[in-house]
């Protein structure tokens, strides 16, 4: 009887426990909402064509846009993407093709190491190596910063992708004569494909919304996009300046350029998915 | 050239007295020698030595686990390959150890060909794609002009084009099993090997498909040399010259297949043959 | 005629092969060489501050450009601070969403709900520092501090007045960031524990939360330790959000409505407008202590989590 009404009353507890799970799951679904919903109806709002179309305007000239600074998120990203993607992928290749078993666990420790290492960090680096031997904040060290950011992202996705591929087609291509590189090119990476794709992509959607390293290597800047040695302005940055002003107009701005970073981000990581699990079924 | 088959000559009978019984070819495609192979530290193939005839089906059963696929994957430098692979011994083709140290494993399987259990279609490539693959690889730079030649004598070889000379761009996955299997040895024809090695190239397919294949071999025997590792006796007795029987990675008896089926000097070889093993 | 062409084309290949993997190693070392040019390059440029200060670096509180006098104590407070109360926020909430989402949530419920808290971890974080700034900041000063200061105000915990940003504010952004990393990390080594392990607990006439309790989170414990502690890493070197939602003082206050600074939101706001070899080396050896504090935590993280990993290799 006693032990009947203990086993009723623990019961109960696992039940109050488990709701409270279900309560927590419900709490960071919400918050996401809350964030994504906020952002997104506030920023379509001040979203304008001007804002796309015009270049930014000085302190307390009203209008302007941020059409430099999208263009330069572009150029950055893209200034990244050609320095780390050799680099990764090539990483990943020998992680998963070449490296003997304690190379491999060295490479893949710096690689986990490297990827956990706090991005401002990254940025102080670009600052050290190029903007302060170079006397000028300059697009090239913001593209450096990214990359380094991007790196082992791209090389552990590789070498996961890559590890997929059944080793019956490696040994097949073996056993027609074909040198391993060539088999590593021509069979492998194509069969790792859209693993390897989506690692790159979920990598740009990554650094398009890094701030804290463009802060003292790509600067921003108030002239456009001049060249890979000079000053660059990028979205994530100037949602940081404008964020943090007190001219509501600009603030207006920051909401707006928040929709537009947020749709790029998302829409990058959502299309991917849907691609990768379209793929495993 | 003339001397080199010479010297061929002598050292496969000074090479191999237990087996020089063998009248009906005189000359060997391949002469192993002492072959002992590892898995790390555990000893899967035991000294084995025999001379495969050139022009013919040798066939290789035995029980799983006797080593008679890790004792293939010797034969082209393939069992090297596999993670903690060790060989030692000397495996002659054209007088030359392929297990020299100046020897490239590379050449050698282009010269020994292989197809596997499970037909390893590459996935990314077309049909014409995975016939052309071992040719188009080991170039710079191919133009498909000068590789469809190769790829339809290819196909016709692997009793393929028939079935597939419309549709040569679609990917290779899109092939049922057995053609899967018939196109991985259509691209293991293109490259112009001397000597073919099989697997169990049937263990993964319907009746139907093994009976093409059998087939295909025999029709495969007058242009090269073909060795095939088998779990089907039946399949043995049908298709090949010669047999051997492997047993805990020994050879245990190597003969005609008539006398291995009919008349086995070994009472284990008996005892597999009808049935009272495995 | 063939002879020759095959020695040509396995030369080729042989070189191809030789140049190849060179290559690949080549570019692995690069990446693991860039960590050791991390620590060099700041080392050097850091140089002037730690030759100057030493040790008091390290404890001393003054932050003072005019007399370039530099001290990182209250930073690393605040780094440390606002971390834990993150991790004292998300730790509850992310074990709760994995143990709902491997172990309860019913099966059409499991991936759009994985998939909405791994795009929670997909938010730039200076849009989550925007949000933070104008809509969370806010309500956090009215009502929650003002309520907690009028009844709890007697704590030095919730002294002062209610500004809204400080390192409550912080604690919570950091709580946000770093959920979606503890609870993926957690909800992998759950699921991965065998499922006999589940119903022997049941057999014992265990209740499903004892079960969870006693058999699941015991097993996986060190997946579940690796997860919070990679989550402390990136809170520690978090750094746009909470340099917008900080307040940007340097105290060292017990109370969490006081405005502060992390390391990385010290080194954010005032990077740029820092001038002399001692200023900017002061500030990039705060960048260094982050480095070294988040490469221990993450090296710890890594060990633990690549151990469960091993532990399910073998399980299964």
């Amino acid at each position: 009887m006693n032990e009947l009404s203990g086993y009723f009353r623990r019961k109960q507890f696992s039940r109050l426990m488990l709701v409270l799970c279900g309560i927590a799951t419900a709490v960071v679904i919400l918050v996401l909402i809350f964030i994504l919903g906020y952002t997104l109806v506030n920023g379509i709002s001040y979203l304008s064509l001007d804002f796309i179309t015009q270049p930014s305007k000085p302190v307390g000239e009203v209008g302007g846009g941020m059409r430099d600074d999208i263009y330069g998120t572009f150029i950055l990203v893209g200034l990244a993407s050609i320095i780390a993607l050799p680099v990764g992928l090539m990483a990943g290749i020998f992680l998963a093709e070449f490296a003997g078993p304690k190379a491999a666990s060295a490479i893949r420790f710096a690689a986990d190491i490297l990827a956990g290492v706090p991005s401002i960090i990254v940025g102080v680096f670009a600052y050290a190596i190029l903007v302060r031997p170079m006397h000028t904040y300059s697009a090239l060290s913001a593209g450096v910063a990214l990359a380094i950011i991007m790196i082992p992202v791209v090389a552990r996705t590789a070498e996961e992708s890559l590890r997929l591929v059944p080793n019956s087609q490696r040994e097949a291509a073996l056993a027609l004569g074909i040198s391993r590189w060539r088999i590593t090119l021509g069979v492998i990476v194509p069969g790792a494909v859209t693993g390897i794709v989506t690692g790159i992509m979920l990598a740009v959607a990554r650094i398009a919304g890094e701030t804290a390293p463009l802060i003292f290597t790509a600067l921003g800047s108030a002239f456009g996009v001049q060249g890979l040695a000079e000053p660059i302005g990028a979205l994530p940055l100037q949602i940081y300046r404008y964020a943090l002003s007190p001219y509501s107009d600009w603030q207006q701005q920051a909401w707006a350029a928040a929709f537009l970073l947020i749709i790029l981000v998302l829409g990058i990581n959502i299309s991917v998915r849907l691609v990768s699990s379209r793929r495993q079924k | 050239m003339i001397n080199n088959m010479l010297g061929q000559t002598v050292r496969i009978e000074a090479a191999d007295p237990k087996h020089d019984g063998d009248k009906t070819t005189s000359k060997y495609a391949l002469t192993v020698e002492d072959l002992n192979a590892w898995y790390g530290n555990l000893m899967v193939i035991q000294n084995i030595s025999m001379g495969i005839g050139a022009q013919r089906i040798t066939a290789l059963i035995g029980p799983s686990g006797c080593g008679k696929s890790t004792f293939i994957r010797c034969l082209n430098r393939m069992h090297e390959v596999s993670e903690g692979g060790r060989v030692t011994g000397r495996v002659f083709m054209d007088g030359q150890d392929i297990y020299a140290p100046q020897v490239d494993p590379v050449s050698i399987r282009r010269r020994i060909g292989m197809v596997f259990q499970r037909a390893s279609v590459f996935p990314t490539m077309s049909i014409f794609g995975n016939v052309a693959s071992g040719i188009s690889l080991a170039r710079f730079w191919s133009r498909r002009r000068d590789l469809k030649d190769v790829v339809e004598r290819s196909l016709r070889k692997a009793a393929l084009w028939e079935e597939v000379k419309d549709k040569l761009d679609q990917p290779g996955a899109s092939l049922s099993g057995g053609q899967q299997q018939r196109l991985c040895i259509a691209r293991a024809i293109a490259i112009e090997p001397e000597i073919i090695l099989m697997d169990e190239p049937c263990s993964a397919l319907d009746p139907i498909s093994t009976l093409r294949i059998e087939e295909l071999m025999l029709e495969l025997k007058k242009d090269y040399t073909v060795v095939i590792v088998t779990h089907n006796m039946q399949q043995a007795a049908r298709v090949s010259a010669w047999t051997g029987f492997m047993l805990l990675g020994q050879l245990i008896e190597y003969a005609p297949t008539k006398e291995v089926f009919t008349v086995p000097k070994d009472k284990r070889t008996e005892d597999y043959i009808t049935g009272r093993f495995g | 005629m063939t002879v020759k062409s095959n020695t040509a084309s396995t030369v080729w290949a042989r070189v191809g092969d030789k140049i190849f993997s060179r290559l690949t190693l080549f570019f692995s070392v690069l990446m693991a060489a860039i960590l050791i040019a991390l620590l060099i390059a700041l080392g050097i440029d850091a140089w002037p501050a730690i030759q100057k200060f030493g040790l008091s670096f390290i404890t001393s509180i003054e932050w003072d450009p005019v007399n370039e006098v530099f001290g990182a104590l209250p930073a690393i407070y605040g780094t440390l601070l606002s971390s834990l109360i993150g991790l004292i926020i998300a730790v509850p909430i992310s074990l709760g969403s994995a143990i709902f989402l491997s172990e309860l949530a019913p099966d059409w419920m499991r991936r759009p709900c994985s998939f909405l808290i791994e795009m929670l971890a997909a938010i730039p974080s200076v849009i989550i520092g925007l949000w933070g700034l104008y809509v969370m900041v806010p309500f956090i000063r009215n009502p929650i501090e003002i309520w907690l200061g009028s009844n709890l105000g007697f704590l030095p915990l919730f002294s002062g007045p209610p500004f809204g940003v400080g390192f409550l504010s912080a604690g919570i952004i950091l709580a946000i960031m770093v959920i979606p990393i503890i609870t993926a990390i957690s909800r992998e080594a759950i699921v991965a524990v065998p499922v006999t392990q589940r119903e022997a607990m049941l057999a014992l006439g265990a209740t499903r939360w004892e079960m969870i309790t006693r058999a699941v989170l015991p097993y996986c414990r060190s997946g579940l330790m690796g997860g919070v502690i990679l989550g402390l890493g990136r809170a520690l070197g978090e750094t746009m959000a909470v340099t917008m939602v900080i307040g940007n003082g340097y105290v060292l206050s017990p109370s969490l409505f006081s405005p502060g600074a992390t390391i990385a939101s010290k080194v954010a706001s005032e990077f740029n407008e820092a001038s002399g070899d001692l200023y900017i080396g002061s500030l990039i050896e705060l960048a260094l202590v982050l480095f070294a504090i988040t490469l221990l935590v993450n090296i710890i993280a890594r060990l633990l989590v690549w151990r469960t990993v091993s532990v399910r290799g073998t399980g299964e």
